[in-house]
């Protein structure tokens, strides 16, 4: 009977009509479970990929745009990551790659009725908008989210071209902003607008384009402007978009005149289902008031901008009772965040960011006491991004007890290597209270003074850690070894200046293959191990990443500048600049 | 390899070598490498008997001679450019803005107004009656500003006093120099067309 049960449910699964199953399959949208399901059998994995319409690719290289097209014929939905995420902070060269085009052109042949592209650190040419603009008659949403390479030019073409569009996200990207003409190239014919996010373009847009755009989209619900669009004029937006539910302010600053405020003060209470505020560039804190009366219903607020001092700050904090989302500059000072945690007990993530990160002396009386005042008052708080001057162990071990809940938790203390300030002695246990005590964490960044003893606790308590990211860290390959060895849940390492080397990476080269990628700066890893590495794991792609010239020219033994192993099925890349080199199996530096 | 090159020629490559962490920290990082307690940047006490920050207090606004700024490591703090950039004030291009002057007769202190905020005449009225608390009122060609005390005047290029609304705004903000506020007899000896 046993040896006949996998015919049996070859059977039953051969026995249901494919439509019933792609109806239930049609049920199940996470990545994770369709990959799942077709692993089942033969039968399965057809029907799920004759059916799958959303595909996340999370680095471009680990496959190819034709191993894409070819086993999943039905994409109307596309996400696509690009560069490593420390190329956020300029440690990957200009030129390395990420570059899309080579992605649209096999999608403009293979999947005519695309409707959603979003990216992630992709080089994306105006060419590439181009061919967007043209090749997908039903294309909808269009996010770039820290993209660039791409001009107003390549903007117009998609204004110009998508009748169908409802989403043009630009978020973070660096755009060519050669003019803001490009807005006028929406059709006046075209309604269907439900988001648009300029906030990263510098030069102004025509406002009266706007306004009208405004105007004939009554589906609006997210409107991020830039810096350009000058206070005074808000309000005729505001007006003409009372069902906004995301809006993003230009410079948040005028001449005090009490028609404008009252016209602006008016126009945001007409907005009664505002969520979400951003932008407040330039802030005049006399026009603050003016958001009083949306503050109750707010879910997010973005003030990361805004550069008004702790007092102000608080007046707005201590009225957004439903906050569950902040980001805001360190101006906000302890004394802020007391009142944060006072007043906003539905917070969930927080973001602290430096007003002045490149000064050796604080200028803000923000420290480690604001962070755990905030642990202690909100209940679900479990995401956070905080940039400090100073930090103990203590504090670390009483916001890890106050909350177990945490999910995400980056902290940057400024200074390199800084140990605890009231013993000196390194961080290790303050880090491993919050990787012992949180056990759902899933993304840490750690700073400060810390030794090879963090990292057995990391490696053995951070069991559902997916994302770890370590600067100035570390004694010997030892760290590193703890944390490759342990970590089950693994998927990206990043690693800036830390003493770690061969011995750890080569004990544990299996466990890369289990990661999406592993990024090694400034380390200490040789050009021989890089070599063992890629002549050993075939499924990697080990890429050095040099500018002075060929790791060949130099001993075997001299580390790499950067290292960027990844995971593929795709082979070694094709489209490698200068200072890229990958090792083939046989050892040899491919170019 | 670093020691073979250095003895090789006598220059100081030592600036030049490849390291690990910060700039200038040389003897810190090795200790640091060694045993940890004995780093000397982390300690603010160190910091001082460094000289690193000069010999008088932060409060100066003299900060040429104290690095009060390090050097910078390449990405870090990790920051991203856009959100750098986004420090920098507004491009300077267009957006200078135009401050004048404005004083009222009577009024103690001076005031100071961008005139770039304003599309027209009526705006800048308008703005001009709420920071005083007055009434200006309408200008017409040929009674200026009838029925009220004030006229709002200005002072332009050739230095001569103007009444505000006599010629188009944009020859009126390339020649403004400074408004003043007249108030009374002065107001009403305007306004007579003289």
């Amino acid at each position: 009977y046993l040896s006949n049960t996998s015919t049996l449910s070859t059977k039953m699964a051969k026995s249901f009509p494919e439509e019933v199953l792609e109806h239930v399959f049609s049920f199940i949208t996470s990545d994770s479970d369709r990959n799942a399901v077709s692993l089942v059998c033969k039968s399965w994995y057809e029907i799920e990929r004759w059916c799958r319409k959303r595909v996340f690719v999370g680095n471009c290289y680990a496959v190819s745009p034709r191993i894409l097209t070819r086993r999943f014929p039905e994409v109307r939905s596309v996400e696509i990551k690009g560069k490593p995420h420390f190329a956020d902070f300029n440690l990957v060269p200009e030129g390395w790659g990420g570059c899309v085009y080579p992605w649209i052109s096999a999608m403009a042949g293979a999947y005519p009725w695309l409707e959603e592209i979003r990216l992630k650190r992709m080089v994306v040419s105006d060419e590439a908008l181009e061919l967007i603009s043209t090749s997908f008659c039903n294309f909808k949403v269009l996010v770039l989210s820290s993209c660039e390479g791409f001009s107003t030019d390549g903007l117009a073409s998609i204004a110009a071209n998508c009748r169908e569009l409802r989403v043009l996200d630009l978020r973070e990207s660096e755009v060519d902003d050669l003019s803001g003409h490009w807005l006028s190239h929406f059709p006046d014919t075209w309604t269907s607008l439900v988001s648009l996010n300029i906030a990263c373009l510098g030069s102004e847009v025509s406002f009266s384009a706007l306004e009208r755009l405004v105007a004939r989209s009554p589906n609006l619900r997210t409107l991020r402007l830039n810096r350009a669009v000058s206070l005074e004029k808000l309000h005729n937006l505001l007006c003409r978009a009372p069902q906004l539910v995301e809006f993003g302010t230009g410079a948040y600053s005028s001449e005090l005149r009490p028609d404008v405020f009252s016209n602006l003060a008016g126009a945001f209470s007409g907005c009664k289902q505002l969520k979400g505020l951003s932008g407040f560039w330039d802030v005049v804190p006399a026009y603050l008031p003016a958001i009083y009366l949306t503050c109750s219903g707010l879910t997010s607020l973005n003030l990361s901008y805004a550069t008004i001092q702790s007092p102000d700050l608080v007046k707005l904090v201590s009225q957004c009772h439903n906050l569950q989302r902040l980001w805001v500059l360190d101006y906000i000072e302890d004394i802020g965040l007391d009142a944060l945690a006072a007043s906003c007990k539905h917070l969930q993530e927080l973001r602290v960011f430096p007003s002045d990160p490149y000064v050796v002396d604080p200028n803000v009386s923000l420290t480690e006491r604001g962070l755990v005042a905030v642990s202690e008052g909100c209940p679900k708080l479990q995401s956070v991004l905080y940039f400090c001057r100073q930090m103990s162990n203590a504090a670390l071990v009483a916001i890890a007890r106050n909350r177990p809940n945490l999910v995400c938790f980056r902290l940057c203390i400024i200074e390199p290597r800084a140990p605890d300030y009231l013993t000196l002695e390194p961080l290790d246990a303050g880090f491993g209270a919050i990787v012992e005590h949180c056990k759902e964490l899933r993304r840490l960044s750690l700073s400060g003074l810390l030794t090879d003893r963090v990292f057995e606790y990391i490696g053995t308590r951070g069991r559902k850690l997916e994302m770890l990211s370590i600067a100035f860290a570390g004694e010997s390959d030892l760290g590193l070894h703890h944390v490759l060895s342990g970590c089950e849940s693994l998927r990206k390492l990043e690693i800036r200046d830390c003493p770690f080397g061969d011995k750890a990476l080569l004990a544990n080269a299996a466990k890369l293959e289990t990661m999406r990628s592993l990024w090694m700066s400034s380390c200490s890893v040789s050009f021989g191990a890089c070599k063992l590495l890629g002549q050993k794991l075939p499924r990697l792609n080990v890429e050095v990443i040099d500018e002075r010239g060929s790791p060949d020219s130099r001993p075997e033994s001299c580390p790499v500048e950067k290292l960027y192993i990844y995971r593929t099925v795709a082979g070694p890349r094709v489209d490698m600049p200068p200072f890229v080199w990958t090792i083939d199996e046989d050892a040899a530096l491919r170019v | 390899m670093e020691s073979i090159v250095d003895r090789e020629d006598g220059l100081n490559l030592k600036a030049t070598e490849l390291r690990l962490g910060l700039p200038g920290r040389e003897e810190s990082e090795k200790e640091t490498m060694a045993s940890f307690k004995n780093n000397k940047r982390a300690s603010p006490e160190s910091a001082v008997a460094d000289g690193s920050k000069g010999d008088f207090d932060a409060g100066d606004g003299d900060r040429e001679t104290a690095p009060v700024a390090k050097a910078q490591v390449v990405g870090w703090p990790p920051i991203r450019s856009y959100r750098k950039n986004n420090f920098q004030p507004k491009k300077a291009e267009g957006e200078a803005g135009m401050y004048v002057k404005v004083s009222m007769d009577g009024a103690p202190y001076l005031r100071k107004i961008d005139l770039k905020v304003y599309q027209c005449y009526p705006e800048l009225l308008k703005a001009l009656e709420n920071m005083f608390k007055l009434t200006i009122g309408v200008y017409s060609e040929r009674e200026g500003y009838k029925g009220s005390e004030y006229a709002p005047t200005y002072e332009d290029k050739d230095g001569d006093w103007m009444l505000v609304g006599d010629v188009p705004w944009e020859m009126f903000m390339s020649s403004c120099k400074r408004l003043r506020i007249m108030k009374g007899s002065e107001a009403r000896g305007l306004g007579c067309g003289v």
